[in-house]
């Protein structure tokens, strides 16, 4: 069974201005140790995505539909306390900016020993073993000493790695990470991307990576979901998807990317900028910005299965033409 | 309501006006306090009788309840107080003190404080940390007890009333202008003004003060109650003013001794009048200031 | 610290010089020093005998060292309608005016500190607004007037509180205190939430802006993402962060609303400081006066000097800067 299976998300806004349908059927799943890497520009619904796992949408937004399936068993419309005996318990989250995540006026034991206590009946003392031992595994020296200071004696990096202990605490069975490296300095930011597989792998962690960084997915994630505009515009395992992109927006954002590029030649870049959910046009949503769209393109495409295991929503898909 | 939205074009005080009205209470506010500065104005006009014409006050009315009549056949509808006088005709004449007092000292404040916060900004260096040390003295001292410590010195009256509560109040209007104007000045058009070697007296007053003006307003109102409020206070601790010009603090003062025996009605209602004045200042305040405040804008 | 305690008391030093010399020159320069601090029952000769005593033939400068002198030694002039010393007097009455301001205190934390967080978690709740309209009409009600119908409501027509004075009161280290008998305690009830009004309406603003900002903070939301209970999450989380704009305006509040007690006291015949420097005021007794404005002033400064401690205590990021 997989570990998170999402079927037909829909996550709504309800502001003034109108609806705003930030996730607007999503579907995808994950299998046991697992990562997948959900890409996309800011505003495409990667992150209230993650949100809606683990059940922590605030008004005026609200899941209006669609299930998402933890080990089988449907979170939405979960009663709000068995929700939280499963947040920070079987299902994690680490946010993407370090600097804002850790409480600051409580110290680190505290934030790690309120964690553990949350979901076991264990002493304080063996908390904070726990919480020791948890530092440690994300390479954090002298623990115990760090257990004793607050967030902000800590660097960016090592408060990240605080974060990430903190989620490994009950060795979950999930873990949504929410561009947990975008804030940080590339070297730091290569150390934690090794760390978190390296954990990941040895405890059997399903990982959901949300970033807009294709090449941060390229090393990491076992399968990709591309999103643009509260939907996945494409799917599929993760090479094959960055070798040979099906969707022009993938196709596009791969082009954007300066390392895959030849040297000396231009970077591509996507025209336009992302539209305002508010005011979304029938149809594809990319078609504004893309230069295969035609009368075609004002229907709504479904995500079609194109090849075995990919999937893209596009009716001028890059199939078999220019790699 | 924003200027995209809308099919013509504003001007800047149109959309003010319409910002303005957008909330029901600060129209409800406007329309009370217009209506307590019309009775105050016309007191003399309306009001059933002079308070203090002694000649038609008649002891033997004194401190008739609500509604009764008093021996000349006149209803004294909200009582009278001790000396027989129609506390409806105090409340009115009584209102014309505490705005006055309320209003002319706000005024005055607001000259003395844009004055001082201008120059401060201008000139900055020596000048503006004297001046806004000052300030922060002033601001960090409760504004009842510097009030106190004057009239202490000085002694009772309205004018003592008015220079104690704009020594309490300039800082305000001092610290607004003062960080307007800063900001102002960094602006091309004082730039240019300097640049045409306009003297320093137009460029501060001419220029620099007419684009402070929003939240001197703003402060303004809000001190104007303060202001009214402050002197009720003074008043009611028998340091502000004298017993001939009665304000609302005074009327309310009056009563304190004949409280306890029941007779509320000449503490209540002038209490009712002041209360109603200051709320509704309060009223158009917040919404100038939420109307006025570019930063509160989106 | 310990260089920050240093210049922090000598800024208070600063500060309080510059008091005593508006206050020197309030009393000695503006009006008649003789009829400020001479009885105006004296005769000619003792007249002249103050005077020189007094040292009112000096040079002002001289004059206020001297004064100056006399104020370090606790000594700020003899009462005329006391005949005692004056800051005896106002020490006399200190503990009146504390444990009423204490008390205003008290209740405004006890009744702000829940409607507020209740109005910062439901900001649009029907219950929060009518809160946050109460804390309006709080800032505008004039204090004295409450006051009034405070009496006439529960002293006069419900008869269920007292209304003037201290009533019953029980010694505690050498000094008599209200709120240790159930007398006294009735009795301070009104006058405490008279002062303690606008204090209300300052703290349910003051929390309820916390609450909205800090409920929106990326550590609020990862404290529940780790599965804490949502009582953990406000009375841990989100309480400890507003604690410190909350304690911090409350205790520079403390001074203001000392001084502010002046009203109360008047209103309710409380026997404190407040209604001793209005009698005073009123029966013009100068070196009462002057003296509780140099208490008031020196209240100040001891008090804001303490919220800075408690500042640098509540918040660690504070407490460590200033070590390092």
């Amino acid at each position: 069974m997989n570990t998170l299976e999402v079927k037909n998300l829909c996550t709504h806004f309800f502001t003034r201005a109108g609806v705003v349908k930030a996730v607007d059927g999503v579907s995808f799943s994950i299998g046991r140790g697992k990562v997948l890497g959900l890409v996309g520009e800011s505003g495409s619904g990667k992150s209230v995505t993650g949100f809606s796992i683990l059940g922590l949408v605030d008004p005026p937004g609200r899941v209006v539909s669609g299930e998402i399936l933890y080990k089988g068993k449907n979170l939405v419309g979960l009663p709000e306390e068995e929700l939280r005996r499963l947040r920070g318990n079987r299902i994690a989250m680490i946010f993407q900016d370090p600097m804002m995540t850790l409480n600051p006026v409580l110290r680190v034991d505290t934030q790690m020993i309120e964690t553990v206590l949350a979901h076991e009946k264990v002493s304080r003392e063996e908390a904070r073993q726990r919480s020791r031992d948890a530092l440690g595994m994300v390479g954090i020296p002298s623990p115990d000493e760090r257990l004793k200071s607050y967030p902000h004696q800590f660097s960016g990096g090592m408060r990240q790695r605080v974060a990430i202990a903190i989620a490994l605490l009950h060795r979950p069975d999930l873990i949504v990470a929410d561009e947990p490296t975008t804030a940080l300095d590339v070297t730091i930011q290569g150390q934690i991307l090794a760390e978190v597989q390296k954990l990941a792998q040895n405890l059997g962690t399903s990982l959901v990576w949300i970033t807009h960084d294709l090449s941060v997915v390229a090393g990491l994630a076992d399968e990709i979901a591309v999103m643009y505009a509260g939907r996945v515009v494409e799917q599929g395992e993760v090479n094959a998807v960055l070798d040979a992109p099906y969707h022009p927006y993938t196709h596009g954002l791969i082009g954007s990317v300066p390392s895959r590029n030849k040297r000396g030649e231009p970077l591509r870049q996507i025209p336009g900028m992302t539209p305002s959910l508010l005011s979304l046009a029938p149809g594809c949503a990319f078609k504004t910005r893309c230069n295969r769209a035609d009368a075609a393109c004002d229907v709504m495409p479904n995500l079609d299965e194109l090849s075995p295991g990919r999937f893209a929503r596009c009716v001028h898909p890059h199939v078999g033409a220019e790699a | 309501m924003s200027a995209t939205t809308a099919p013509r074009v504003e001007t800047p005080f149109q959309r003010f006006v319409s910002e303005f009205f957008a909330s029901k209470l600060a129209v409800v506010g406007l329309v009370v306090i217009s209506a307590i500065i019309l009775v105050a104005v016309l007191a003399p006009w309306i009001a059933p009788q002079d308070p203090y014409d002694l000649a038609v006050l008649d002891i033997m009315d004194g401190r008739l309840e609500p509604g009764s009549q008093g021996g000349s056949g006149i209803t004294y509808w909200l009582g009278t107080d001790d000396q027989g006088r129609d506390m409806l005709s105090g409340i009115m004449y009584g209102l014309r003190i505490s705005l006055l007092v309320g209003v002319g000292s706000a005024v005055l404040a607001a000259a003395v404080g844009a004055t001082l916060g201008l120059l401060a900004a201008y000139v900055g260096g020596k000048t503006d940390t004297v001046i806004m040390r000052l300030v922060d003295l002033q601001l960090s001292f409760p504004a009842i007890l510097a009030a106190l410590m004057i009239l202490a010195f000085l002694g009772k009256g309205i004018m003592n009333v008015v220079f104690a509560i704009v020594v309490v109040e300039w800082a305000y209007y001092a610290r607004t202008v003062r960080g307007n104007a800063l900001v102002e000045r960094q602006r091309e058009y004082i730039e240019a003004a300097r640049c045409l070697a306009l003297p320093p007296r137009r460029i501060l007053f001419g220029h620099l003060l007419p684009n402070c003006l929003p939240p001197l307003i703003v402060v303004a109102t809000m001190q104007i109650a303060r202001a009214i409020a402050l002197e009720a206070t003074l008043s009611f601790l028998g340091l502000g003013v004298p017993i001939t010009e009665p304000s609302l603090g005074l009327l309310i003062s009056n009563g304190y001794e004949y409280m306890l025996s029941g007779k509320y009605w000449i503490s209540f209602y002038p209490g009712i009048a002041l209360l109603v004045t200051i709320v509704a200042i309060n009223l158009v305040g917040d919404q100038l200031r939420d109307v006025l405040n570019p930063r509160l804008k989106k | 610290m310990a260089l920050y305690l240093i210049r922090r008391l000598m800024q208070s030093g600063f500060v309080l010089i510059a008091m005593s010399l508006l206050v020197f020159l309030g009393v000695y320069a503006v009006g008649d020093p003789v009829e400020i601090l001479i009885s105006p029952d004296a005769d000619q000769e003792e007249r002249e005998r103050a005077v020189r005593a007094l040292g009112l033939d000096l040079p002002l400068w001289h004059q206020y060292l001297v004064f100056l002198g006399r104020a370090l030694q606790g000594d700020l002039g003899r009462s005329f309608v006391f005949n005692e010393p004056a800051i005896q007097l106002i020490l006399q009455r200190m503990p009146a005016t504390l444990e009423l301001a204490f008390g205003a205190m008290f209740i405004s934390v006890l009744i702000g500190l829940p409607l507020g967080l209740y109005a910062g978690l439901r900001p649009d709740g029907r219950l929060s607004k009518t809160i946050m309209a109460g804390s309006i009409l709080g800032f505008s009600l004039p204090s004295f007037w409450v006051g009034l119908m405070l009496i006439m409501l529960f002293a006069v027509q419900l008869g269920w509180l007292p209304s003037t004075g201290r009533g019953e009161t029980a010694m505690l280290f050498g000094i008599r205190w209200s709120f240790l008998t159930g007398d006294g305690l009735a009795h301070i009830l009104l006058p405490a939430i008279n002062l303690s009004l606008f204090k209300i309406s300052l703290v349910i603003r003051l929390t309820r802006a916390g609450v909205r900002e800090t409920m929106l903070m990326d550590y609020v939301k990862f404290a529940r993402a780790k599965g804490l209970t949502p009582f953990r999450v406000t009375f841990v989380h989100v309480f400890k962060n507003i604690m410190i704009p909350v304690v911090t305006v409350l205790g520079l509040e403390l001074g203001g609303t000392i001084a502010f007690s002046v009203v109360t006291e008047s209103v309710f015949a409380w026997p404190g400081m407040g209604k001793l420097i209005i009698d005073s005021i009123n029966v013009l007794d100068r070196p009462v006066i002057v003296a509780y404005l140099m208490m008031i002033v020196l209240m100040f400064i001891v008090i804001n000097l303490l919220v800075d401690l408690v500042y640098t205590l509540l918040d660690p990021r504070v407490r460590l800067e200033g070590k390092a």
